[in-house]
C-alpha cells in the first residue's frame, strides 16, 4: 500500500525523523490559510506540493514556491483538480485532489537516503548517496559506487557506527554527523515498526542552518503486515488506486489492470502471468492480471468473472484453471453463475485441468453456455486470441 | 535417491486441527506420506484421524521422531510456527502458509542462522518425491517416478509443467516449489545443489519468474557447477513494470528483475529456454534426446 508524502511524514515525525511543517489542504482558501504560518517572517517563503501517488512531481510542474498568500492561493487553484504527468504515473496521469503546504528552507545540500528489503541478503538495507534530488534509479544504472549500502542485522537494528559511515560517507560535516545518525536510526525505527517495504527520503536536506531534514518522503506498505496497522491502513486513499483493482481487493482477489483485449481467469500467480505471456506469443494482447487463488469459492470466481467482463476493452475471455486445492467443479459453478447474471456478451475459453476437471467440464458442456474449450494452454491462447479478433 | 523426502521422511503438520491443515493431512496420507502427528497448542492429547496432536513441537519431535514439519498455520502466527520448528531441530520445515508479513521472515531467517533445518517455502505449494512422500498441496495424481527434478517459484505452474513432463513419460526425482515470497528459506542455488548430487537425478527443470534475481544468481551457479541438463522457463515477459503480479516478490522494479534479463542469463549460462508454458515437457524431452 502507497501512501502521501504528508502522511509519511506524519509516521516520520513520531519517529523522530525532522521534517519540515507542513499543513494538507483541499481548496485554495485552505492553502492561503496554511501558509499563513510559514510566511509570517519578512522574505520567507513556502512550497505548495501537490498529493498523488507518484514520483517526479517537482520536474511536472506540482511543487512551487510561493512568496504570498495569494500567490499560494493561486498556486492551489493550478494544482487542485490538475492531471499531473510524471515518469512514475503512465501517460494517463494522476488527478491532483490535495495540496501539502510547507514551510521553505535554505538548502546547502540536497542527499538521497532510502531503505528496502534485500532479497539477496534477507535483510534490510539502507541505502545513502550524495546524488540527491535525482532519480535513484539513474543514479544505481550508471554509477553504482555512488551508492553507499548498510545492511541491518533484525536482531540489533541500525548500530550508530553503521549511520556514521554512511554520514562520513556523505561528506556530511562532522558537526551534524550526530544529526545524521539520529535522524537515519529514526527512518530505520519508523521502518521497521510500521512493516513498511520502502522508505525513500529524497532529498534528504542539509539546511544552511545545519538541520538534517526530510524535505520529501515516500513509503509504502507491506500489505501482509497492514492487519497490524489499523492507524496506517486508514491512511489508504482509494482515489489513488484503480477502481478494478480496489473492486478485486474486495473479494480478495489479485487483479491487475492491462492495456490489451484479452481478459484472463486463472489460478496462481505464476500460471497467471504465463497465461499472459501465451496470449502475447499468440499475437494477443491480455486486458489483466488476475489469480483467483488457491482456495476460491463460487462467489470470487463469480466476482472475477464480472470484473473482467466490466471492462469495454475485454473482446474474449480466457480460463486457465490447474487445479490443485481449486477444484475444477467451483470454477464451473462460478463461471455459469456469473454469466447467468451478467449475460455472456463476448467470446469465452475455457481450458480446465487438474482435480475433479471431467465435473467441472461436463457442468460447463451441460449449461448451454456458448464456449469455446481447449485442451492446453498454447490451444487456449491462440483460440482466445482468434476469437477476440472476430469478436 | 530423490532429493529432501523420501519414503521413511516422518512429518508432523503445524495446524492439523485448521481446515486446511486437516484437508491437508488427510492427502498427504492417502499418498502414502508418513504423517506421525500433528501440532495444535491447547489441543495436546486430541487426535486427527487416528493422528495424534500435541501442544508444542518438542512434545511431537520428542514422541514421534518426526524429522520434518509442514506448516498450514495462518500468516500472522506462521513466522512463529516456523521459528518453533527450527527450535526443535526439525531438518525440514515445509511452509505453505501464504501472505507472511516480509520482516516477520526477515526475523525468521535471522533465527536461522547457524542452526541446522532447512526451510522450504512459505507460500509455497511444498515438496513432493513421486510414489513415496508428498508435504504439501500439489496435486499428487499428476505425478510420477522418474528421474527429472523440478524446482520453481509458482504453484500451479509447477503443476503444469509435472503435467506435461508425466504426460510425455518423464517421470520427476523430486519436485520443489520454493515460493513466491521475497524472503524464503530455499533458494533456487540450494536445491539445483541437491540435484547436482542426487544420483536418481539427470535432468532439470528450473521455472522463475519477475522480481529479484535470483534466477540471474541460479544461472551463475549453473554455468559453474551443474553438468545435468536444465530446461528454463521465466514467467511474466508481458508484466509491466512496478505492478505486482500476485506474488509479493514478482514486480520489477527500478527496471531490475525483468524477464528477458533472466531469459538472457539462462541462455548464456547453456540452459535450455522456453518462451511457452505449454512447450516445457517438450523442451525436457529433446534436451534429454541430446544427453
Amino acid at each position: 500500500m502507497n501512501i502521501h508524502e504528508y502522511q509519511a511524514k506524519q509516521i516520520l515525525a513520531k519517529y523522530g525523523v525532522s521534517v519540515p511543517k507542513g499543513r494538507i489542504a483541499f481548496t485554495p482558501a485552505e492553502a492561503e490559510e496554511a501558509s499563513r504560518d510559514f510566511l509570517a517572517e519578512a522574505g520567507s517563503v513556502c512550497v505548495v506540493k501537490a498529493q498523488i501517488h507518484a514520483g517526479g512531481r517537482g520536474k511536472a510542474g506540482g511543487v512551487k514556491l510561493a512568496k504570498s498568500r495569494e500567490e499560494a492561493g493561486n498556486i492551489a487553484r493550478e494544482l487542485l483538480g490538475k492531471v499531473l504527468v510524471t515518469h512514475q504515473t503512465g501517460p494517463a496521469g494522476k488527478e491532483v485532489k490535495k495540496v501539502y503546504v510547507e514551510e521553505g528552507c535554505q538548502i546547502a545540500r540536497e542527499l538521497y537516503v532510502g531503505l528496502v528489503v534485500d532479497r539477496s541478503t534477507q535483510r534490510v538495507v539502507m541505502m545513502a548517496s550524495t546524488e540527491g534530488g535525482v532519480e535513484i534509479e539513474e543514479v544505481a544504472a550508471k554509477t553504482p559506487e555512488k551508492i553507499l549500502k548498510e545492511f541491518i542485522d533484525p536482531a540489533v537494528g541500525l548500530i550508530p557506527f553503521q549511520g556514521r559511515k554512511l554520514a562520513f560517507g556523505l561528506g556530511i560535516d562532522k558537526s551534524l554527523v550526530n544529526k545524521a545518525v539520529k535522524f537515519m536510526t529514526g527512518l530505520y525505527n519508523a521502518f521497521v515498526a510500521s512493516d513498511a517495504s520502502m522508505a525513500e527520503i529524497n532529498p534528504l536536506v542539509v539546511t544552511k542552518g545545519g538541520d538534517i531534514i526530510a524535505l520529501d518522503a515516500k513509503m509504502s506498505f507491506d500489505d501482509n503486515a497492514l492487519f497490524r496497522h489499523k492507524d496506517i491502513e486508514e491512511m489508504r486513499d482509494l482515489d489513488e488506486e484503480d477502481p478494478k483493482e480496489v473492486a478485486a481487493s474486495r473479494f480478495n482477489l489479485n487483479y491487475v489492470t492491462l492495456d490489451g483485449n484479452i481478459g484472463c481467469m486463472v489460478n496462481g500467480a505464476g500460471l497467471a502471468m504465463a497465461t499472459m505471456d501465451m496470449i502475447k506469443l499468440s499475437g494477443g494482447n491480455p486486458a489483466n492480471f488476475l489469480d483467483v487463488g488457491g482456495g476460491a469459492n463460487k462467489e470470487q470466481v463469480t466476482a472475477a468473472f464480472k470484473l473482467i467482463t466490466s471492462d469495454p476493452n475485454v473482446k474474449g475471455v480466457l480460463v486457465n484453471i490447474f487445479g490443485g486445492i481449486m477444484r475444477c467443479d467451483i470454477i464451473a459453478e462460478g463461471i455459469i453463475a456469473a454469466a447467468k447474471d451478467v449475460g455472456l456478451k463476448v467470446p469465452l475459453v475455457v481450458r480446465l485441468q487438474g482435480t475433479n476437471v471431467e465435473q467441472g467440464r461436463k457442468m460447463l458442456a451441460e449449461s448451454g453456455l456458448n464456449l469455446i474449450t481447449a485442451e492446453n494452454m498454447d490451444e487456449a491462447a491462440q483460440k482466445a486470441v482468434a476469437a477476440a479478433k472476430n469478436a | 535417491m530423490s532429493i529432501l523426502v523420501n519414503k521413511d521422511t516422518k512429518v508432523i503438520c503445524q495446524g492439523i486441527t485448521g481446515e486446511q491443515g486437516t484437508f491437508h493431512t488427510k492427502q498427504m496420507v492417502a499418498y502414502g506420506t508418513k504423517m506421525v502427528g500433528g501440532v495444535t497448542p491447547g489441543k495436546g492429547g486430541t487426535a486427527v484421524d487416528g493422528i495424534p496432536v500435541f501442544d508444542t513441537v518438542g512434545d511431537a519431535v520428542k514422541k514421534t521422531g518426526a524429522n520434518a514439519s509442514v506448516i498450514y498455520v495462518p500468516a500472522p502466527f506462521a513466522a512463529d510456527a516456523i521459528m518453533e520448528a527450527v527450535d526443535a531441530g526439525i531438518d525440514l520445515v515445509v511452509c505453505i502458509t501464504e501472505g507472511i508479513a516480509v520482516l516477520d521472515m526477515v526475523r525468521v531467517r535471522r533465527f536461522m542462522e547457524g542452526k541446522r533445518s532447512r526451510l522450504v517455502g512459505p507460500n509455497c505449494p511444498g515438496v513432493i518425491t513421486p510414489d513415496q512422500c508428498k508435504i504439501g498441496i500439489m496435486p499428487g495424481h499428476i505425478h510420477k517416478a522418474g528421474s527429472v527434478g523440478v524446482v520453481s517459484r509458482s504453484g500451479t505452474l509447477t503443476y503444469e509443467a509435472v503435467d506435461q513432463l508425466t504426460r510425455l513419460g518423464m517421470g520427476q526425482s523430486t519436485c520443489v516449489g520454493i515460493g513466491g515470497d521475497p524472503v524464503n528459506g530455499t533458494n533456487f542455488i540450494d536445491v539445483l545443489e541437491l540435484f547436482q548430487k542426487d544420483p536418481a537425478t539427470n535432468a532439470i527443470v528450473m521455472i522463475g519468474e519477475i522480481g529479484g534475481t535470483a534466477e540471474e544468481e541460479a544461472a551463475e551457479f549453473i554455468k559453474k557447477n551443474v553438468t545435468k541438463p536444465v530446461v528454463g522457463y521465466i514467467a511474466g515477459a508481458t508484466a509491466p513494470k512496478g505492478k505486482r503480479m500476485g506474488h509479493a516478490g514478482a514486480i520489477i522494479s527500478g527496471g531490475k528483475g525483468t524477464a528477458e534479463e533472466k531469459f538472457e542469463a539462462m541462455q548464456s549460462a547453456g540452459i535450455k529456454i522456453t518462451r511457452s508454458t505449454a512447450e516445457i515437457g517438450k523442451s525436457m524431452m529433446e534436451a534429454l534426446q541430446k544427453v
